[in-house]
């Protein structure tokens, strides 16, 4: 019998109606996640990539119910959590943490650090009064921290502490998914270093499973297992890190990944990818959506959106063009 | 090509000692503490940093631009040999713009969200050429062409809220070089743009500048930018700069502990053969509460190895270790290139 | 495991209200606002140790003297002694803030936080009855209330209070609204707390520095409406020492006994200001963005 992965979501779609107009009529709808199903595993890395409006910031809060899906279920440690009574919900997110991308607003000024840690505690009504406090101090030292940084407000702290502090909150609670939502990309590279590293060896440690949103894609490749790029709210692209990043078969993935200034000076003069202003998010091209960036798109493409297919092992690429995509057969000749 | 003529011989942009000052008292903020720094005709120069290294305030600092509480406490200023810091506020007036601009981060703060792009564009045109209202708009026009707005003639009616941020940057580019300035400074320009626009906009930059003949300081926390563009790179560190010289050198075999720390610590594509990204230690110093000795001690692995006491008491001055290579620094590196 | 991080420099922890304190005794507008404040206290407890004469006693024959060593500042139209009716008339002037506040935020703090943390719908139907309120002509609204309950200090201060609520609804429901949507808001959802949880351990603490700056400067502003009403007769009625009622009679006699006008005017002007300034030292100190 197979083991049910962690987390599986299918068909999720979170829509936003755009109001304009004096009575806030509705004239419009942005699909910020629009059809989206993955799963994770136990102890695994998914990142999440792609670019501003993708729905990847979306798609990780709505995992853990922080936001309410249109559409789709999402099923945590087998269970439908939107189903859920707010009690039990409750007692899954425990299991379920977050990780924001800007440390210095994720904390209430007016709360010590260790008071926001500790509140963590307080709420799931875990271990006693003593136990708390120790339980605190014992996770700051775990995060790099003298336990002593507990007292102190966050805008006495850097961003980089602050980061690490958020860590520890999201790990007090003993998770086995945290979904981190861009949290190196407020960090100066040399403290960036330092907070991945940190998420590696606690990742090992404790076996969490993490769901990482990043644009990155360089920090991307260093922590993930597994990689979905995406494109105005669907996924267009996943694979095992090494092999999305070796041999990409969307043109939109390659064409991110062709953007990212190399540090090889060889690579100086490479031709820039031209792709043309991204779309109306509440208008998108028919078919395909990305078919009016593209490079190699086809008459197909403006007819049909491409769902993800499997092109190799683990390997899904959601496109008519590329390489090793099937094309079904036209139902009549000549169509 | 059209190159402007240099009046004098030498440096386009001459920062000597340059000093920068948020503050007054015991809590006085040492934002740029001497900095020297040179920039020649044509040049694309890189300067890079974490944040309170300083970069950003010197940027501002050599366009006279620092605002209360901050001022520029020391040091030269010397534009193709004009005297910055001595200029009259008319002088400053029409040296901005004309001779020298910037381009910030977010395009949008910097755009009046009540006009026409189109007039802004202009506007320069018509104050320092005295162009006529519609030998400006044309002007603007072209300019908004040359910057790859597709449709400029239509563009030029929006407003910028209507703008995506890739677009809106390119406005602020066409902007800039209205004037067709000798030197442009952009201050971190794509790093609020997604990475496809990015691409396009560093482009953009490098080929404007390279055809104009205008130098460009390129001011970035991103080591891959710098390599893309740049032609020289100056590292710096909460408040000095600690290396400079050509990109090859620094990108390939810097000397500064600081600067390898900061190559070995940024994760690269096509890199990662699972090995540890090196982080530094620690964090950037109080720069309310200058150190003795050098500021990246405390973080120094070559410091901690050969056991070296005069990087905690004295502070390093930036010499020249090769021909147009400066690095400031006691410890020298070994041979290998290898070790901290 | 990670490197430990090396020491990075940390700033002193002190605890937070020591710390507002601090500041708050070093801001000039706090402390000069403050003073007044507490000479306005100090005057109003020990006003019967104070005051040279019954500020009710009349002497018919005495009326309207100047400023003198006997009268310090003089006496009015009955003959009253002015400085023995300035000082029970900071009594008046404390009661008069302390009530119209208290109705005002406690009901409007009230609507405030439910239509800030409640549904749209409610949130809703709670604005527009405000704008109802803000709609209606302030001088009508005086106007019934007294005609029912006859003009006195209690009814002028009741309409004063009621016709301060919409101004602290609107402000604790944008607070409420803005801190709601703020990054560890979402944060502490996170954790698995409760609506009810956030809204109380979270929102609120963050909503009182907002509204104690607001308080400051609306309860002046309250006051001084309270003396216009008691001076066009409708709050607090004459012979009580009220500020706004000493200016009733004495109107009359302002070019022959200045000194009956200028008393309460200064005295009102000296305690509305004193208020005010205290309040841009608390936002000086309070307001998160210095």
């Amino acid at each position: 019998m197979s083991i049910p992965p962690l987390l599986q979501v299918d068909g999720l779609h979170v829509r936003y109606p755009v109001r304009k107009g004096l009575f806030g009529g509705v004239v419009g709808t942005i699909n910020a996640v629009d059809g989206v199903s993955l799963t994770l595993a136990r102890a695994e890395t998914l990142a999440l990539v792609g670019e501003s409006g993708c729905g990847k910031s979306t798609l990780g809060r709505t995992v853990i119910a922080l936001q309410r899906p249109s559409a789709g279920t999402v099923l945590f440690r087998n269970q439908d959590l939107f189903a859920l009574p707010p009690d039990q919900l409750k007692r899954q997110r425990r299991f379920a943490q977050f990780i924001s991308q800007n440390p210095r607003t994720c904390f209430d000024p007016r709360r010590t650090v260790g008071a926001s840690v500790r509140m963590a505690l307080d709420i799931q009504g875990m271990l006693d009064r003593q136990g708390r406090d120790e339980a605190v101090a014992d996770i700051f030292r775990k995060v790099g921290l003298r336990p002593e940084h507990r007292f102190r407000y966050p805008h006495e702290l850097s961003g980089g502490q602050l980061q690490r502090i958020g860590i520890a909150r999201a790990l007090i609670l003993k998770p086995s998914l945290i979904v981190c939502d861009e949290p190196v990309s407020a960090l100066d590279v040399s403290v960036q270093a330092q907070i991945l590293n940190l998420l590696r060896d606690l990742q090992a440690e404790f076996e969490l499973a993490l769901l990482f949103v990043s644009h990155n894609l360089a920090v991307v490749e260093y922590i993930a297992d597994r990689v979905a790029v995406m494109y105005y709210g669907r996924i267009v692209e996943t694979a095992p890190a090494k092999q999305l990043f070796r041999a990409p078969r969307h043109p939109y993935t390659k064409a991110l990944l062709a953007a990212v200034p190399s540090l090889d000076l060889a690579r100086r003069d490479d031709p820039v990818p031209r792709l043309g202003d991204p779309p109306d998010p509440a208008h998108l091209p028919s078919g395909c959506r990305f078919r009016n960036r593209c490079p190699i798109a086809i008459p197909r493409c403006s007819e049909h959106e491409p769902a993800l297919a499997g092109v190799d092992a683990g390997h899904a690429v959601a496109c008519w063009a590329a390489e090793g995509a099937v094309v079904p057969k036209p139902a009549m000749a000549g169509g | 090509m059209t190159m402007p003529s240099p009046r004098h011989d030498g440096p386009l942009l001459d920062i000597r000692d340059l000093r920068t000052q948020f503050g007054s008292g015991p809590g006085t903020v040492n934002a740029v503490q001497g900095v020297d720094l040179r920039i020649a005709p044509g040049e694309i120069v890189g300067l890079v940093g974490e944040s309170g290294s300083g970069k950003s305030v010197l940027a501002l600092s050599i366009m006279r631009l620092i605002q209360k509480p901050g001022r520029i406490a020391g040091g030269e200023i010397l534009f193709d040999g004009r005297d910055v810091l001595a200029m009259s506020a008319r002088d400053l007036g029409r040296w901005r713009g004309r001779d020298i601009g910037i381009i910030f981060q977010q395009p949008q703060g910097c755009l009046n969200p009540v006009r026409r792009i189109g007039w802004q564009v202009a506007e320069p045109l018509r104050q320092q050429e005295r162009l006529s209202r519609k030998g400006a708009w044309d002007g603007a026009v072209a300019l908004l062409r040359s910057v790859g707005i597709p449709a400029p003639e239509e563009k030029a009616l929006a407003y910028p809220h209507q703008l995506s941020g890739g677009q809106a940057q390119r406005v602020m580019i066409a902007i800039a070089l209205a004037l067709r300035p000798r030197l442009l400074i952009a201050d971190e320009p794509t790093t609020a743009l997604d990475v496809t626009i990015q691409a396009q906009i560093l482009e953009l930059l490098r080929d404007s500048c390279r055809h104009a003949g205008t130098s460009l300081l390129l001011v970035t926390h991103d080591l891959g930018v710098v390599a893309r563009l740049a032609d020289r790179v100056a590292v710096m560190y909460a408040g000095r700069i600690v290396e400079d010289g050509p990109v090859a050198t620094i990108l390939d075999h810097p000397a500064h502990p600081y600067a390898r720390g900061l190559l070995r610590a940024a994760p690269r594509l096509g890199q990662s053969g699972g090995e540890r990204l090196q982080d530094i230690p620690g964090g950037i110093p109080d720069l309310s509460r200058p150190a003795a000795g050098c500021a990246f001690a405390p973080r120094c692995g070559r410091r901690a190895s050969l056991a070296l006491a005069r990087c905690l008491e004295e502070m390093p001055p930036l010499d020249p270790v090769a021909r147009d290579h400066r690095l400031r620094c006691w410890a020298t590196p070994d041979a290998t290139g290898d070790g901290p | 495991m990670s490197e430990a991080v090396l020491e990075e420099p940390i700033f002193r922890a002190v605890p937070r209200w020591r710390q507002l304190l601090r500041r708050l005794l070093r801001n000039p507008s706090a402390v000069a606002g403050g003073a007044v404040l507490l000479i306005l206290i100090l005057l109003a407890a020990f006003a019967p140790l104070i005051a040279p004469y019954d500020p009710f006693k009349i002497s018919p024959a005495q009326r309207l003297t100047p400023p003198g060593a006997l009268h310090w500042l003089g006496t009015d139209e009955v003959g009253r002694d002015l400085l023995s009716r300035i000082i029970y008339g900071t009594r008046y002037f404390l009661l008069i803030c302390a009530v119209t506040a208290s109705i005002s935020a406690s009901i409007g703090t009230v609507l405030g936080l439910v239509a800030g943390a409640g549904s749209s719908l409610t949130d809703g139907i709670i604005m527009r009855m405000i704008d109802i309120l803000l709609a209606f002509p302030y001088i009508l609204m005086v106007l019934v209330v007294v005609a029912i309950l006859g003009p006195s200090l209690w009814t002028g201060m009741a309409a004063v209070g009621i016709a301060g609520i919409p101004g602290y609804a609107r402000l604790v429901r944008s607070t409420v609204l803005t801190v709601k949507a703020e990054d560890y808001v979402v944060s502490v959802r996170a954790l698995g707390a409760s609506e009810a949880e956030i809204l109380f351990r979270t929102v609120l603490p963050n909503v009182l520095s907002p509204l104690i700056v607001y308080l400051s400067f609306a309860t002046p502003l309250a006051a001084l409406l309270a003396s216009a009403l008691s001076f066009a007769g409708l709050g607090t009625q004459p012979p009580a020492p009220e500020w706004g009622a000493m200016l009733v009679n004495s109107r009359t006699f302002l070019f022959s006994a200045w000194w009956a006008v200028a008393a309460p005017g200064t005295a009102l002007f000296i305690s509305i200001f004193g208020m005010n300034i205290l309040g841009n030292g608390l936002r000086d100190v309070l307001d998160p963005r210095s």
